[in-house]
């Protein structure tokens, strides 16, 4: 009879499990202490749902994954799609690498389904979408600051689509970021900010910081090793440093509180996994951190093993008996070194007046011993009319040949310049990019309502397999750490690395916007003055005039009209 | 002498130049100057918007009645008028009038509906003279049967089957034996009265109007009634949410697709000719209401009273989030499952009694339901609780709602009326030919007020731009209005809404068109202060030396009068 019972149940549950699609949330942040004495706190949370967008059929019933969100990738087929918005530099040689990289501002990326057949239009349409779910200016995205990378954006998740056509990058360098854009963004969790590890986010802290990153990332991926079904991973991060000494008062010690103004009492009930990671791996000769963990975990990310100690929120006996849990971590020695990154990126303009310039981009490998290629990716508007003939790699001062190189020419208020190239890096050294350029003029439409501000030029970006020292995890699909398993990795000796550059700020001539009207009257005057004379000299009939008589007899005249004598 | 004659003849040669320039700039400058800064407008159909803003609209409607074994005399069948046709005219303003044409068609039963109409009930007999013959959309067929019949109950007169027939009994007072006249307008009012339920009313024609004509106040009721229903529009997007303030104690599980499948879709199949619906779900976690519910300790239960279902929506509707996909206006759904703490939740009407369905609706936004699950777990139970939701409660719900905002009228019938119960559709073919309609009349209204303000808006404004593509838009939507009407006067419904929704796509893209708006207007006294520095030094000598010749000639020809004199 009992046997009987169990058996309905696990008939009861198989079919729960059948009918309903499986869907799944994770949440996780990571602390990782920097050596600046700052703190980099970063946030995931996944959504992995079984379902399948891209056979055309119709998805309409959301649990876990934001109905918004679902809706844009089927109504645009889109196959892959990846938006952040940054405020604040991330800056390399400071803080390392960070989990997620994000250039400042704006970008977005997407790879659409084969099926598409006007990718343009469904571009412009999905910016427009994108702009009103995250409230942010993304319909200022136009084909003159998309472009089609052929090789830097390949697709993160599984799908065999590589033609670039269905690729589209844009930019927005100069897009601010505030809490408009926290909001909606908070707005697509499931627990919303109402519990778990998102009551932290409180915009006035979290915007109080040196970097601010929010970004989504949508893409299929497998279920299993087999990968015999695919399922969809809404992946959504925010990464914010905060400052020693604004943050901080300068004081080596943070706590969950000081940094966001809140302590944590709970998971959010409908994860799965619910997770703090400290980064510990300097530990104890630099910092302590309470209360302690026996927890620890180990992970290989970005080319490096780091020990970190755990927090499981979805236990009750992380929140002690005072049921909240604040975080304290306390630095011992304001000493230590960094590993310093391998790969780093520079940009700059150089060159005087407002005709001419050039832009040096700057690539540093700091690997002692080993040389690797870089994927350079510049994206550069049309108003810098690029003179490609000036295009000069140089490393320890030789000539560096790049091995591909893909340019396509700027169209005047059509499209911007794409330069993509594929350079080797020497074992360090300093490669340098350099390549000349003019300004244009701009119609007075065009320019920005302050124009003197100067113009925004969006990051380079390289991207690179950076030689590991330890071994990388390639297994895609075996659990691990949310934070190390964002880029696939596809050999144990390597890692991919994405760095992107400063953004430019570029001045154009700038003329004077009251010019309009003065030209308006000074053509008028000088048609008027033209036209008068010339009338003049048509219509006038000239005659010569008797010269006139002299005062002298003028004043006989008079005296002889006086006698009653004829004049002279 | 000689000296003079010169003198004249450069005079005269000032003056050919002055004249000259004159009419260069008369002739070519002028017009040069109009050709280009002149805006360019494409031509639009305005006499025949016109003859729409003076809109004449006739409903035709076909009564086929069918007289039953025994309702009339053999002598009097034969004499039975094939035809006969009724015009009924209402003028509702000054620019708008209504006429409907009732053609009823009068013959008697043939052998098969006889045997149709000897079933036991009043269901079989509907479903079999179904079988029998199908009626085109928008009319109806009348049997009437004899007053000894016993297909319907006593004390009912008229039964409402839930295809496009009825079933009338035939009064006491006209037996068999009176003249066929005295028979027909007896019938003929309450024919009339089927018709009004069954396909269209003159109250619910007007309030299909009101885009156009601003109705009377009239009853409270009426007016309510009429805000309701959801505005025509092409399309409808349908939400269902299920809001959980409280997963930490309840894991709800609710089986949408299904419960879609079986209720809804019957329903939006049915529809299909009125507009695309699409239907998605989601699932909400700590969405709250907006007001606090009260403790009523003497039900040990919380309230929400009537009065603070107003502050409900919006802080709900904040989480729902807008449709990303599409611009069709939004049904929403939602059911809400109150936390362990505040359960049960009642929802009280104005006389503090318990609502039954423990639900409530917003007019042209949606309908809002508390389902309680307090009573499926006991307090010892450990949270979170697994709980199913049983959809059939829900839908019952949702469905009449439903109904309701999509304008499907289920007002209480006139005495003696039977209607058949709804089918398994969840709308019976005459409730949704009503809606047609009143949403055909309803598009005409709104696409004749579109394309009329357009008109009127860019012949106001005589700088804003007319591209080639809102011409042919405004045709197009002309056109289709033109068709709906015609359509409407022969009596073809179906083409009829079809076209109606065709002129509101067309007359709404050509009004919303961003052409129309991103132009600069420059304002008159602008225009002057840039063109008076470039006209005003031209123009002064022109008309100086223009005035100077008159003046000229003038004392000329006086000169000759003193000579001549």
């Amino acid at each position: 009879m009992a046997g009987q019972k169990l058996c309905v149940c696990v008939c009861v549950c198989v079919c729960v499990w059948a009918v309903c699609p499986k869907d799944d949330f994770q949440e996780e942040l990571v602390i990782r202490p920097l050596h600046s004495g700052d703190i980099y706190a970063s946030f995931q949370f996944r959504t992995v749902w079984e379902t399948d967008f891209t056979r055309g059929n119709k998805v309409s019933h959301y649990r876990l994954f934001p109905k918004s969100l679902g809706q844009v990738i089927s109504k645009f087929s889109v196959r892959e799609l990846h938006i952040s918005f940054t405020q604040g530099y991330w800056r390399t040689m400071q803080w390392g690498q960070p989990f997620q990289p994000a250039p400042p501002g704006a970008e977005l990326w997407v790879w659409f389904q084969d099926s598409v057949t006007d990718v343009d239009s469904t571009w412009k349409e999905l910016t427009n979408v994108l702009s009103g779910i995250f409230c942010a200016s993304l319909n200022f995205i136009d084909s003159t600051n998309t472009v089609q990378p052929s090789a830097s954006f390949k697709p993160l998740g599984i799908g065999n689509v590589t033609d670039h056509r269905f690729l589209r990058y844009a930019t927005l360098p100069r897009e601010i970021v505030c809490t408009e854009n926290l909001t909606p963004w908070k707005k697509l969790l499931p627990c919303g900010s109402k519990a778990g590890l998102a009551v932290l986010l409180k915009s006035e802290k979290l915007f109080h910081s040196s970097f601010h990153s929010q970004a989504v990332h949508i893409r299929p991926m497998c279920q299993d090793w087999e990968c015999k079904t695919t399922s969809w991973e809404l992946r959504q991060t925010l990464n914010v440093v905060f400052d020693l000494h604004t943050s901080a008062q300068g004081k080596r010690e943070w706590s969950l509180f000081k940094m966001f103004s809140r302590t944590l009492t709970e998971a959010c009930p409908l994860a799965s996994s619910s997770k703090i990671y400290i980064d510990i791996t300097d530990n104890p000769e630099q910092f302590e951190v309470s209360p302690a963990t026996p927890l620890l975990s180990q992970a290989s990310v970005l080319g490096d093993r780091r020990t970190f100690s755990v927090y499981d929120l979805t236990q009750q006996i992380t929140f002690g008996t005072v049921r909240s849990l604040n975080l304290l971590i306390r630095w011992k020695s304001s000493e230590g070194d960094m590993l310093r990154p391998l790969l780093h990126g520079e940009r700059y303009v150089a060159g005087y007046g407002l005709q001419t310039g050039e832009i040096h981009t700057l690539m540093y490998n700091y690997h002692p011993y080993r040389s690797f290629p870089v994927l350079l990716l510049d994206s550069v508007p049309w108003y810098l009319r690029l003179y490609i003939h000036t295009l000069t790699v140089t490393s320890k001062g030789k000539d560096n040949k790049p091995s591909y190189i893909h340019y396509q020419p700027s169209k005047d208020r059509v499209r911007p310049h794409l330069l993509e190239m594929l350079v080797q890096l020497p074992p360090n050294s300093v490669t340098e990019v350099t390549v000349q350029f003019e300004r244009a003029l701009l119609k007075w439409t065009e320019y920005t309502p302050d124009p003197n501000h100067g113009f925004y030029v969006g990051s380079s970006v390289i991207s690179s397999l950076v030689p590991s020292i330890v071994a990388m995890d390639t297994n895609s699909t075996r659990e691990r750490p949310l934070f190390s398993s964002f880029f696939p990795c596809k050999e144990e000796s390597s890692y991919f690395v994405r760095v992107y550059t400063e953004p430019l700020l570029v001045n154009l001539p700038t003329p004077d916007f009251s010019m309009p009207y003065n030209v308006i009257c000074l053509t008028c005057t000088v048609v008027a003055v033209g036209y008068g004379s010339l009338y003049n000299l048509l219509t006038r009939s000239f005659q010569i005039e008797e010269p006139n008589p002299g005062l002298a007899k003028r004043i006989a005249n008079v005296i002889r009209k006086m006698r009653g004598v004829p004049p002279l | 002498m000689y000296v003079h004659k010169a003198g004249l003849q450069i005079d005269l040669r000032g003056q050919l130049a002055a004249l000259s320039i004159a009419a260069v700039v008369i002739l070519i400058g002028v017009p040069l100057w109009w050709r280009t800064t002149e805006t360019y407008r494409a031509w639009l159909p305005v006499s025949q918007i016109q003859e729409l803003a003076n809109l004449q609209l006739q409903l035709s409607a076909d009564v086929e009645v069918v007289f039953a074994r025994g309702t009339v005399t053999p002598e009097q069948q034969k004499k039975v008028p094939l035809t006969l046709t009724q015009d009924d005219e209402h003028v509702v303003d000054e620019d708008t009038a209504l006429r409907y044409r009732y053609e009823t068609r009068y013959r008697t039963a043939t052998i098969m509906e006889e045997d149709a109409l000897n079933q036991p009930t009043a269901a079989e007999a509907d479903l079999s003279l179904h079988t029998l013959s199908e009626s085109p959309c928008g009319s109806l067929v009348v049997y009437v049967i004899p007053e000894s019949s016993s297909l319907l109950p006593e004390d009912v007169d008229v039964y409402v089957g839930q295809r496009r027939t009825a079933l009338l009994r035939i009064g006491a007072q006209t037996r068999v034996g009176r003249t066929l006249e005295q028979l027909l307008s007896h019938l003929e009012p309450r024919v009339k009265q089927v018709l009004q339920v069954m396909s269209f009313s003159h109250t619910d024609i007007t309030a299909a109007l009101s885009d156009r004509v601003r109705l009377s106040p009239g009853n409270k009721e009426s007016i309510a009634d009429s805000m309701r229903a959801f505005k025509s529009s092409p399309g409808y997007e349908i939400t269902f949410s299920l809001l959980n303030p409280d997963p930490k104690s309840h894991r709800l599980h609710w089986d949408i697709e299904g419960a879609v499948q079986t209720y809804i879709q019957p329903l939006l199949r049915k529809l299909a000719p009125l507009a695309n619906f699409s239907i998605d779900s989601q699932t909400l976690y700590y969405a709250m209401l907006g007001v606090n519910p009260r403790f009523d300790s003497s039900r040990s239960a919380y309230t929400l009273n009537s009065d603070s279902l107003a502050h409900v929506i919006n802080p709900v509707e904040a989480r729902l989030g807008s449709n990303a996909a599409s611009s069709n206006p939004v049904l929403n759904f939602l059911l809400y499952v109150p936390d362990a703490h505040h359960s049960p939740l009642h929802i009280n009407d104005h006389k503090k009694q318990e609502v039954p369905s423990n639900a409530f609706h917003s007019p042209r936004w949606g309908g809002i339901m508390v389902y309680n699950v307090n009573d499926f777990y006991g307090p010892e139970a450990a949270f979170p609780v697994d709980i199913n939701i049983d959809m059939a409660k829900v839908m019952g719900v949702f469905l009449a709602q439903l109904r309701l905002l999509l304008g499907v009228q289920s007002s209480a019938p006139p005495p003696r009326f039977l209607v058949a119960p709804c089918s398994s559709a969840g709308i019976a073919d005459w409730e949704l030919d009503r809606l047609m309609w009143s949403r055909s009349v309803e598009n005409i209204a709104t696409a004749t007020t579109t394309i009329t303000s357009l008109a009127q808006l860019l012949d106001q404004i005589g700088n804003i731009v007319i591209n080639d593509n809102i011409a042919q838009q405004v045709s197009s939507a002309v056109t289709s209005l033109q068709l709906a009407v015609a359509e409407l006067e022969s009596g073809n419904l179906r083409f009829a809404l079809q076209y109606s929704k065709e002129a509101i796509l067309a007359s709404e893209r050509a009004f919303f068109d961003p052409s129309l708006l991103h132009l600069l207007y420059f304002p008159d006294d602008q225009k002057f202060a840039i063109y008076i520095p470039l006209f005003l030094p031209m123009c002064v000598p022109i008309l100086l030396s223009l005035l100077k010749i008159v003046s000229d000639a003038r004392q000329r020809r006086r000169e000759k009068h003193a000579k001549a004199d």
